[in-house]
């Protein structure tokens, strides 16, 4: 419960309708995009202005009332998953563009825009914003930067944190920090932009946003090649990188996923085929074109079942359906999806998913594989049914024994999809200790009091599960 | 609400809501940007994703079901939008049924209320006679002199939320007699290629006669002997979205033994909002086992008449227009239920003379929804305003519909834009005849 007299002072600050605290509210504002997680806060608010967050921020801090920022809430880590109560804290209000600038090549956006909302108003103009998270119908600007989103071009393009520029952010005390800027060229000070990319909302709000923007690719074009054996298709990524070509887009299905997407979808995959991959290549129709050809001999090379060109949208479309439907088609085989994302060097991507489906067996749980092979960022996802105290058990076994494989081999236990709550246990794991301490003691110089987005991120010790020991 | 309504409704949702359905969605969002109340209200709570939690939350013993839940429930238009874009495939629809029919069942409503929905759901609809008698009612009320009064000194004004409105979208409509003498048999013009029962509807059969004319002429046209199986009755679709379910199956069963008789290869639609329940009788009557096969039968039948237009290719036929934009507006029951979205627009890019402009946000309600442009007029309205801004931006002078509610909401667009003289709202196949006749009255010249 939020005391009465705060209550009152938050009402004066944002206005009546924009502070909810009924049982339907805050039972809405319970949960994300992570199955299992779900806690009430004490309240919404849908502040409009950077004025009133920097009063309610101030307000909240003195009263240490804990603040959970929330864009659409579509992260897959319970990242704003208010589990200390609190006030969720949307953005909803302040969704505006607010400058597209033609000569810097930049755009400026309140943290509320939605992703896809801001590459159609470039596209517009012929510019290009390349995070394209698959979310990105939905998700927010606000949380692609404090999740460090990467999408479909993050092989060729990069990811969240190479476009965000310069940020406005209030930090809990209230105080108001402009980081970098229109300029490429920025080293005065500490590089803050870079820190609050990724923070995960554990720093402070952020209230705007200044984007990196590049000139449209003016052609593109898709493939689709399929392979009998994983090894064959992994040594081919490695080799298409080798060959100094980067694809603006490198996907990858294996064998249980493309059963999956065969019996959902009959998009006609034959059943022998144990990997598949989609091959976007974007840029001057002749480099284009060229890219193609010696992907596709690449592939053949690579021993390659099958290799399409697609000669048109349509067809393209077409080749694509796969790749695209593989969330559907998983989703809907049981009532809950575990999607994670367990992230290796490209080189190892063939290991890891030998490992994964050894592990799946294991454990006798079901595992399909998919994602982004460019770049190693996998998405082992597992079919499941959260009502089955057994086999969760073994599901979460299982998912601890790949982050340890993904470690082992020199990857990470979250390529894109951030700590959170769901694996905070096993952040020590990536960066150690002393990694963790000096994390902290990051988060502490900016928000001593702990209100921003408190129990994500660090794990409480006492529930650390995991011990690494070789 | 008191705690003994509460506890029922929630014992209502445990035993009524399938709960599988109810974990299969993973809470991902990609429904939040199709549905029109989330886009109204940018707040969780009024999304599909909300209020499938918000039922989950009752369930789960969460919350209570109080008031602000059910007003959430109320809000949604049931436009099931959310559905086609899940990609868990949660059947959003169905756990909106149940979900209110337990609430109407447990509730005590004002008697004022009580009153309309009894003469709404229980008299008017179910019986085409009263049906007939409103009807006949609005016909002396147009004729009379009595409409010109009425809105020469504004005594609409008065009522609540956009009533005044609304009388203006009214259609001109036939008169008694008329109404008596309805075909029940009409043979193919030329060669029968298919046998087709036509679904009449309990509007279309009244206020929309001409339109139910229209579509009949086209099936024939394009070779289908249509027969209208007289003891037909209300689809049933305002009782299961309204909260009155049993009705609703008793009206499915009706119309099932009604249509065997008629021994077709098809039954036709026309309308969207009908045809979305009638292909679902084998959901709506899943807890009765002896029906199934019946209601299975039924259901492969159904389909909306452009479906049987573009399959005996009618599309290939001359048909022509006098110049003029066009755009169309789905229906959202029609797009989302019965899967039709291709076949209107083939039919109407078909058309020579007219230049189709395809309008952003087409699969977007409109803010009719049965009759919550009546119940939730607010929301409506701000809908519909958000509609007729994408409207402008194609210019267009025919807005073509496929479903009654949608074709009087769109009217009710032009009305409030001011826009009579320069826009029309126009049924599909209102609007395919008169391009089938127009290229005949041309000579069939290209
Ligand atoms: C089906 C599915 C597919 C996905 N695919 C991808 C993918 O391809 N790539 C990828 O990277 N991710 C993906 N995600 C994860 C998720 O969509 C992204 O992390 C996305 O960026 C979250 O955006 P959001 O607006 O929903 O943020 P939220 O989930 O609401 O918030 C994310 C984090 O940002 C913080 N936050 C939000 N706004 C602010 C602000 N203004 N100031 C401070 N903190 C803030 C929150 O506290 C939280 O920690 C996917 C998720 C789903 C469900
Ligand atoms: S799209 Fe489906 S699974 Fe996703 S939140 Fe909406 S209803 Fe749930
Ligand atoms: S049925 Fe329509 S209004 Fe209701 S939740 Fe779904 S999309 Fe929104």
């Amino acid at each position: 419960m939020v005391p009465a007299t705060i209550k009152a002072r938050l009402i004066d600050i944002v206005g009546e309708n924009q502070y909810r605290d009924s049982n339907e509210a805050r039972l809405a504002y319970s949960y994300d995009a992570t199955p299992n997680f779900q806690a009430l806060p004490d309240a919404v608010l849908m502040p409009q202005t950077t004025e009133q967050i920097r009063a309610i921020l101030r307000l909240c801090d003195e009263s240490r009332i804990p603040i959970v920022p929330r864009g659409s809430g579509t992260n897959l880590c319970a990242g704003t998953c208010p589990t200390e109560g609190g006030i969720v804290l949307t953005f909803n209000r302040m969704n505006r563009i607010l400058e597209i600038d033609e000569e810097n090549l930049t755009a400026t956006v309140q943290p509320g825009v939605i992703t896809k909302t801001l590459i159609e108003a470039v596209e517009a103009r012929n510019l290009f914003y390349p995070p394209d998270p698959s979310s990105m119908k939905i998700s927010t600007i606000g949380g692609n930067i404090n999740e460090c989103s990467g999408g479909l071009r993050g092989l060729k393009y990069g990811v969240t944190k190479d476009y965000v520029l310069g940020l406005e952010i209030v930090l809990p005390n209230g105080d108001l920090v402009r980081t970098g800027g229109k300029s490429t060229k920025d080293v005065a000070g500490y590089d803050l932009t870079k820190l609050f990319v990724g923070s995960e909302g554990t720093l402070g709000v952020i209230t705007e946003a200044t984007l990196k923007l590049v000139p449209m690719p003016e052609s593109k074009k898709t493939m689709l090649a399929l392979f009998e054996d994983i090894d064959a298709a992994a040594s081919t990524v490695s080799a298409i990188i080798a060959n100094r070509i980067i694809p603006a887009t490198l996907e990858f299905l294996d064998q249980p996923t493309c059963k999956v997407v065969e019996e959902y979808a009959k998009v006609g995959l034959p059943t022998d085929v144990n990997a598949v991959l989609l091959i976007e290549q974007d840029g001057v129709p002749e480099v284009v074109e060229r890219d193609m050809q010696r992907i596709a001999d690449i592939c053949r090379e690579g021993r390659a079942v099958s290799v399409k060109i697609a000669q048109s949208l349509a067809e393209a479309e077409a080749l694509s359906t796969a790749r695209r439907t593989a969330l559907s088609a998983l989703a809907r085989m049981k009532p809950t999806t575990i999607l994670e994302d367990a992230t290796v060097p490209r080189s190892k991507i063939g290991d890891m998913v030998k490992a994964i489906n050894d592990i799946a067996k294991k454990y006798d749980v079901m595992i399909c594989t998919f994602g982004h092979a460019g770049d190693g960022n996998l998405h082992p996802t597992c079919p499941t049914d959260a009502r089955d105290a057994g086999e969760m058990h073994r599901v979460e076994q299982a998912f601890e024994e790949i982050f340890l494989k993904a470690i082992e081999l020199g990857g990470t236990i979250t390529g894109e999809h951030g700590v959170g709550v769901m694996k905070r246990p096993y952040l020590a794991l990536k960066v150690g200790e002393a990694g963790v301490a000096a994390m902290q003691a990051v988060k502490s110089a900016f928000d001593p009091n702990n209100i921003m987005n408190p129990g994500k991120m660090f794990a409480k010790d006492a529930r650390k599960r995991v011990v690494i020991n070789g | 609400m008191n705690g003994k309504a509460a506890s029922d409704i929630r014992d209502g949702f445990r035993e009524r809501l399938d709960y599988n359905e109810l974990m299969n969605c993973m809470r991902c969002g990609f429904c939040l940007p199709s549905c029109p109340t989330y886009g109204q209200e940018q707040y969780e709570g009024a999304s599909p994703r909300g209020r499938i939690a918000l039922m989950k939350g009752v369930v789960d013993g969460v919350i209570e079901p109080d008031a602000d839940v059910e007003r959430q429930l109320d809000l949604c238009l049931g436009c099931r939008a959310c559905e086609p874009v899940c990609p868990s495939g949660v059947k959003y629809g169905h756990l909106l049924e149940e979900a209110r029919d337990v609430i109407q069942s447990k509730k005590q409503h004002k008697l004022p209320v009580r009153l309309v929905r009894m003469f709404v759901f229980r008299g008017l609809f179910p019986r085409m006679k009263w049906m007939r008698r409103l009807h006949v009612a609005i016909y002396w009320y147009q004729k009379s002199g009595l409409q010109r009064l009425v809105r020469g000194a504004r005594v609409l004004r008065a009522l609540p939320g956009n009533l005044e409105q609304l009388e203006r979208t009214l259609p001109d409509v036939p008169g008694p007699a008329a109404l008596r003498s309805r075909p029940t048999a009409l043979s193919a013009f030329g060669e029968p290629k298919m046998k087709v029962a036509f679904f009449r509807g309990c509007l279309m059969d009244t206020m929309f006669m001409e339109t139910n004319d229209a579509t009949m002429t086209l099936l024939r046209m394009a070779g289908c002997d249509v027969v209208v199986p007289p003891d037909q009755g209300c689809c049933g679709a305002l009782h299961a979205h309204g909260g009155e379910k049993e009705m609703a199956k008793r009206l499915a069963k009706a119309n099932i033994e009604a249509f065997e008789a008629a021994g077709a290869d098809a039954i036709i639609s026309n309308a969207g909002g009908c045809g979305a329940l009638l292909v679902e009788y084998d959901h709506l009557l899943r807890d009765e086992p002896q029906w199934q096969e019946r209601a299975k039968a039924f259901t492969s039948k159904v389909r909306d008449f452009t479906e049987i237009l573009i399959e005996l290719r009618f599309a290939d036929r001359r048909l022509s227009l006098p110049e003029q934009r066009v755009t169309y507006q789905d229906s959202c029951h029609l797009r989302n239920v019965m899967g039709t979205s291709k076949a209107p627009r083939e039919l109407l890019r078909s058309i020579a003379g007219i230049r189709f402009r395809e309008m952003e946000e087409a699969d977007h309600c409109c803010g009719s929804a049965g009759i919550y442009n009546i119940t939730e007029s607010k929301m409506s309205m701000g809908i519909l305003d958000y509609k007729m801004e994408k409207v402008r931006h194609t210019e267009a002078h025919t807005i073509v519909t496929a479903n009654p509610g949608c074709l009087l909401q769109m009217k009710l667009g032009i009305v409030r834009e001011g826009a009579e003289a320069r826009m029309r709202a126009v049924h599909l196949a209102d609007f395919l005849l008169e391009a089938a006749l127009h290229d005949s009255m041309s000579g069939g010249s290209a």
